[in-house]
């Protein structure tokens, strides 16, 4: 692929105390693709994430986002990165204290010099995006599990962002909306040509949406390829992954024979 | 050995804190001076709900304390001077008292016990649900938009509550002076301000502004450090309220020192 390369990480390392979270992460997102990372709770995906929003700097290596080494800005040109990109969280993170209309207007209300009447106009095309138009006057505590995710997304799309990142967009959803989710996400990716980078460990969208897929495995990607790559991979550990096989290289349990040790200390 | 290692570890973990705390002043300051300057303002209208809350929803807690109070010091005192025959003297003791001491602290410690803790639990619990970081991916700068409101509508509002807990003191003590004391409506409010200077209001109110910082501070301080869900949370708010209540007292003592040291 000869396309412009927009989020690159090279050689990223994080530890937090003795643990090594990052264990020396390259990757390399193309403009316009749907990229996921994928792997068990705890590899370090929504560290990963973090570090590649800018949010966490790594303790060795070097994160570039739409062409700007973020170890190297400030913080006014690191504002400047971050108006470009939109971030949807785990938890949706709405402001509680914010109806769902000011969630999505903030950043615009912020950031930008538009009319009140613009912006409510920008506010109501985002949410009928995500199909929740009208639903501006409610407060985020009288939404479901679903509608808040998409309203997290409604408001991660409000700036027009160039790259849009989605921590685990389908987690703790009903399969109709994780597929709805899975859907809007294509959307906006072929409607908008938004770059997505989707951390999920859901892998029926994860070979829904993907264009490529890293694996991680203990900080390490173990794989990057397109979905049909990944499912004939001949790692051992991507097979158990997407089979979700007990079984296999990545031990779930400890050994067993200490555990007779432990037991009786 | 051990016993030094956690002496020292005790020292060097409350020298961090008071560090980051001087690190968040030093940043609400800059947002709040040098914001406006690279056209990045704080919300008035944020502002404005912060004082609301802050200071019009404590004025009843405030008043009903302070006008307590002021009716305490009055009988408490009036027993010791009835002995002298010097029952005119409660007057001066309770609005000297009031000004100088009792308004601010006491109004620091229900505002601290108020507003800190509602501060240190709402940005506690954004913390915890990923709503700070939200706000700093959006580039809204947490202390501009969360911390520099609070600071501001403490600092206002505190001096402000002030005035009317001293006021309130001042009257509780005139209605014991009055109504058991007997003494003259008239003849007691002018001795209270014969005896009492504008320095008595001002160091007063100089204390509730220095409160304000610390209130504000160490509540954002502690909501925005929260870590580990619902528990963090509580431990947050009740580290906050504990600290503002030490930090208090230990102002007002030094703040005391200060203006007692330098009257010559």
């Amino acid at each position: 692929m000869g396309a412009e390369v927009v989020i690159k990480a090279e050689n990223v390392v994080r530890k937090f105390g003795d643990r090594t979270i990052l264990n020396g992460i390259s990757i390399e997102v193309y403009k316009g693709e749907t990229f996921v990372i994928m792997g068990g709770s705890g590899c370090g995906k929504s560290t990963l994430l973090r570090h590649l929003i800018g949010a966490i700097k790594p303790d060795s290596g070097k994160v570039s986002l739409l062409g700007q080494d973020l170890s190297v800005l400030n913080e006014d040109e690191l504002d400047k990165v971050k108006k470009r990109i939109g971030m949807s969280f785990q938890s949706a993170a709405l402001f509680d204290s914010m109806t769902v209309g000011e969630n999505v207007s903030l950043p615009l209300k912020e950031h930008t010099k538009l009319d009140k009447n613009v912006i409510d106009i920008v506010v109501k095309m985002k949410l009928e995006m995500v199909g929740l138009r009208g639903f501006e006057a409610l407060m985020p505590s009288q939404l479901s599990g679903g509608m808040r995710k998409r309203v997290a997304l409604a408001r991660a799309i409000a700036m027009d962002p160039d790259i849009v990142f989605y921590d685990e967009p389908t987690a703790g959803l009903d399969p109709i909306v994780a597929g709805v989710i899975d859907k809007l996400i294509l959307d906006l990716s072929k409607k908008l040509s938004i770059t997505s980078v989707v951390v999920t460990h859901d892998m029926k969208s994860v070979f829904s949406i993907a264009d490529r897929v890293a694996m991680l495995y203990e900080g390490r990607v173990l794989e990057v390829g397109t979905p049909s790559q990944i499912k004939s991979s001949k790692n051992e550990m991507v097979q158990q992954f997407i089979n979700g096989s007990p079984d296999g290289p990545i031990k779930f349990f400890q050994q067993k024979d200490d555990y007779l040790e432990q037991l009786i200390k | 050995m051990k016993f030094f290692e956690k002496i020292g570890s005790i020292i060097l973990g409350t020298l961090r804190h008071v560090i980051d705390v001087v690190a968040l002043f030093v940043d609400t300051l800059y947002w709040l001076i040098c914001g406006p300057l690279r056209n990045k303002f704080v919300k008035g209208e944020s502002i404005f709900a912060q004082m609301v809350f802050a200071g019009v929803g404590s004025l009843v807690i405030v008043i009903f304390v302070s006008f307590f109070t002021g009716i305490v010091i009055a009988m408490q005192s009036a027993c010791q001077l009835a002995r002298f025959g010097a029952n005119i003297y409660v007057a001066p003791m309770v609005a000297v008292g009031m000004a100088r001491e009792l308004g601010p602290v006491l109004t620091a410690l229900v505002v601290a016990g108020r507003v800190g803790a509602a501060i240190a639990a709402e940005l506690g619990t954004m913390q915890v649900t990923e709503q700070i970081e939200a706000l700093e991916t959006m580039a809204l700068n947490p202390v501009r938009f969360l911390v520099v409101p609070r600071f501001l509508a403490l600092i206002i509002m505190l001096p402000c509550l002030t005035v009317f807990a001293d006021m309130m003191g001042i009257l509780g003590g005139f209605i014991v002076g009055v109504f058991n004391l007997n003494l003259n409506p008239y003849r007691y409010f002018t001795f209270s301000f014969k005896f009492m200077a504008w320095k008595d209001v001002w160091t007063g109110l100089v204390k509730s502004f220095v409160f304000g910082i610390t209130i504000s501070l160490v509540g954002c301080y502690m909501g925005l450090k929260t870590k580990g869900g619902a528990e963090g949370v509580g431990k947050a708010t009740t580290l906050s309220v504990v600290t503002s209540f030490i930090l208090i007292i230990l102002f007002d003592c030094l703040l005391t020192g200060l203006f007692y040291f330098t009257q010559q």
